[in-house]
């Protein structure tokens, strides 16, 4: 299904939404947005190139095994939780640097967690996509 | 706007038994989803719905009355999330069955249920 | 320091460590054998520990998050808990030493392992929680990893079964989940402890019915229970004998997990009406079953239908309600996972001996392999309830509960099924043990005794292993019956469980 007019968006469009993620993804902890989101609006672009372009194509451009990605993102999510462990707090509990960095703000162990879903929900969308059009 | 919901939900839920008791395996992936949406939209309607009002509590603790309850939101949200794996996953077992056994008829899947 | 973290996590963190590991090793089945056999392994020891700390020290919580209870996510080990992960643990480790040489390569390479160590992440999950919906959240984690595993390899049966076993698992998730709904909306709550508060303060107690029919037919479809258990004999033979021993011995226990759990702390607003209902479908789960079970001809299909059997009479324990009833319910679930698993795996080793699980094509088993058959013997008998194997235990704690509550028909039932699975039990053993191969299928032997052990001895060894514990527990039934006892005091005391969950 080469269509041109896909396509030719699809490069305007590419760049766009991965900086939308990457956007949703740091507004996500006081507002709308977060890991789970931002991983499926970064799996459209490659979705999109997979259906226009063929699982083939896609795969030589995107070379990193998705699979390996969410195991990552589980193992993320999971470190992230136990950071409040070796504290003596119970399992999740978020920590926070008390100190302000510049441009991203206050930063704790939620962030990591949310990586971890973004990580899993990327992987696990694109294998889903990668499955389905690999015929 | 109850009563619109409550028809709803009774038309989702005929329809999707009906199809489900259907033959062909695209009524029953139909009827699959439909009782999907339509247990997700009957949480979030059975959790209260409230209109034009944040889920927050003021810091006073005041104006409980016109508050909006987020839990059923988030009830729904993962059940959509569950929901719809487990459809997708419906469909790709069905399109599996339809490639290896060669039938659309669900009558035809009785091989594990004879006495042999 | 390891005193500080609670046990109650535990045994979810290494199953869910040896998965991540799979997966980032997904191209290296030995890996994946490796990692899945140690993470199952500590599963185990750290259902000990827990089983240990809880009954030394009563009622284990663990707020997620530091979130206080009503609010936040609840994990509870009570003692009933902590039986059921430790009972799992034992299963999880004997299939996976029995799946060693059990599954096929392919299927290996297809993700064997981390499918099984997700589904029993989910299964120790449904057990650990203390909310109901983290409970069907838990619950489906488990049934789409059940999903995977039960169509995994993709023979022609498997797919079939699969069809019906998705179908009828998503309509009870349904159930489960618009029962969720109404109860949150009667009550406000979702908190296991703070829902049982909720309902004995509820002044409509009548509203209270609807809810606990859409959590029977739901966790009913899940649990095998009368009308609702076509989906089991129909798709549990198809896999291969690892997976489908698991499931048999484990998922639809999970089901009576969440029925014993939620009609002890949640619906006890009317017993006379919601457990007389659960009386009746337990005795006509226990006598459609069995009489299911003797029209069969095929090993798997006989064992599918006894599961369905041996369901109505852990349900009998819950319908009677009584503290004596419901630890026998407890004693004869966890003998049921013991036997029915280890009769399954036999099923497969004869199965090995000349490729067959139909009865008509089998024989000779007890002259060519005779440690294979005193393995059946004595699980076989165990399940019929033959004193003094462990089924005959069980079966007496609930004839005597039942004789005390008076309730003297569905003690004759039980005792009439437990003559119809001696009657199918005894079929298996004179058509494929006593008497000879059938000629036509006599080239098709591959082994004599000493050889099938050589090339099978992970199968036969963890077969071994779960005889000799269904030995123990028949022998020494006293240590599991005190167990059961106070399992079974401390579900019937709700006021235990919530002063644990939400200390005043």
């Amino acid at each position: 299904m080469k269509t041109l007019i896909l396509s030719t968006i699809l490069k305007a469009l590419a760049p766009l939404f991965l900086g939308f993620a990457v956007y949703m993804f740091f507004r996500g902890h006081d507002n709308p947005g977060g890991g789970f989101i931002a991983g499926l609006i970064a799996s459209i672009p490659l979705m999109i190139h997979s259906m226009v372009f063929g699982y083939r194509a896609t795969r030589e451009k995107f070379r990193i095994n998705p699979r390996l990605l969410a195991g990552l993102g589980l193992l993320v999510a999971l470190i992230s939780g136990l950071f409040a462990v070796t504290m003596g707090d119970p399992f999740m509990t978020s920590i926070w640097v008390e100190q302000k960095l510049p441009l991203i703000g206050k930063i704790g162990t939620p962030i990591f967690f949310d990586l971890g879903v973004f990580l899993v929900v990327f992987g696990v969308v694109l294998q889903i996509t990668f499955l389905l059009t690999e015929e | 706007m109850n009563l619109i919901i409550s028809l709803i939900l009774g038309i989702l839920f005929t329809a999707s038994v009906f199809l489900m008791f259907q033959k062909s395996f695209f009524k029953l992936i139909i009827g699959v989803i439909l009782f999907g949406y339509a247990t997700i939209l009957f949480l979030f309607a059975v959790g209260g719905l409230t209109k034009n009002a944040p889920p927050l509590i003021s810091e006073n603790g005041m104006e409980i009355e016109k508050m909006a309850d987020p839990l059923p939101q988030a009830l729904t949200l993962t059940a959509i999330v569950i929901s719809i794996g487990v459809q997708v996953f419906v469909i790709v077992l069905l399109r599996k069955v339809h490639a290896d056994v060669g039938t659309e008829d669900l009558d035809d899947l009785n091989a594990t249920d004879r006495i042999d | 320091m390891i005193h500080q973290i609670p046990f109650v996590q535990l045994p979810l963190w290494v199953l869910i460590t040896g998965f991540v590991f799979c997966i980032l090793f997904w191209r290296y089945s030995k890996i994946q054998e490796m990692i899945a056999t140690i993470s199952v392994g500590l599963y185990l020891l750290a259902g000990i520990g827990l089983l240990v700390s809880v009954y030394q020290n009563g009622i284990q919580v663990l707020q997620v998050g530091k979130w206080a209870a009503p609010f936040g996510i609840t994990l509870v080990a009570d003692l009933f808990s902590a039986i059921m992960v430790l009972i799992s643990g034992v299963l999880a480790f004997t299939i996976t030493c029995y799946s060693f040489q059990d599954i096929s390569a392919e299927r290996k390479k297809y993700g064997f392992y981390p499918v099984l160590l997700i589904m029993m992440f989910g299964v120790c999950g449904s057990f650990l929680t203390g909310d109901v919906f983290n409970l069907y959240v838990w619950f489906e984690v488990m049934l789409v990893a059940s999903f995977v595993l039960i169509v995994l390899g993709n023979t022609k049966p498997q797919l079939e079964g699969a069809v019906k076993y998705v179908i009828l698992s998503f309509i009870s998730s349904g159930f489960v989940l618009t029962g969720i709904g109404i109860l949150y909306n009667i009550t406000g709550a979702l908190n296991m402890a703070e829902l049982s508060i909720a309902i004995s303060e509820c002044p409509d107690k009548k509203l209270l019915s609807i809810p606990a029919v859409f959590f029977f037919m739901g966790f009913g479809i899940k649990a095998a229970l009368f009308p609702l258990f076509s989906w089991l004999p129909a798709s549990y033979p198809t896999p291969p004998i690892s997976i489908g021993g698991l499931m048999a011995g484990l998922l639809t226990k999970v089901g009576v997990y969440a029925l014993i759990r939620f009609f002890t702390l949640i619906f006890t607003h009317d017993v006379a009406l919601t457990h007389s209902v659960l009386l009746i479908a337990s005795g006509l789960t226990m006598f459609f079953g069995v009489l299911g079970a003797a029209a069969q001809n095929d090993f798997r299909k006989i064992l599918s239908f006894h599961i369905v059997s041996q369901i109505g009479y852990m349900v009998m324990g819950l319908a009677l309600f009584t503290p004596l009833a419901l630890a026998g319910a407890i004693y004869f679930l966890i003998h049921n996972i013991l036997a029915k698993t280890n009769l399954f795996l036999i099923s497969g080793i004869v199965k090995e001996t000349n490729g067959y699980f139909n009865l008509s094509k089998l024989g000779g088993v007890y002259k060519n392999f005779p440690l294979v058959s005193v393995l059946f013997v004595v699980s076989a008998f165990s399940l019929a309830g033959i004193p003094p194997l462990s089924g005959f235990w069980g079966k007496f704690i609930l004839a005597k509960a039942g004789f005390e509550s008076e309730q003297y028909f569905i003690v004759a039932v039980s005792l009439l099924v437990g003559f119809l699975t001696l009657f199918s039990m005894s079929k298996i053993w004179l058509k494929a043990f006593w008497s000879p191969m059938p000629e036509a299928e006599k080239k098709r032997i591959k082994y004599n005794s000493i050889s099938l052990f050589k090339s099978k001895y992970f199968m036969v060894l963890s077969s071994i292993f779960l005889a000799l514990l269904t030995m123990f527990i028949s022998f020494y039934p006293d240590y599991l019956i005190s167990l059961s006892e106070k399992a079974a005091v401390q579900l019937l005391n709700p006021e235990i469980y919530i002063n644990a969950v939400l200390p005043k």
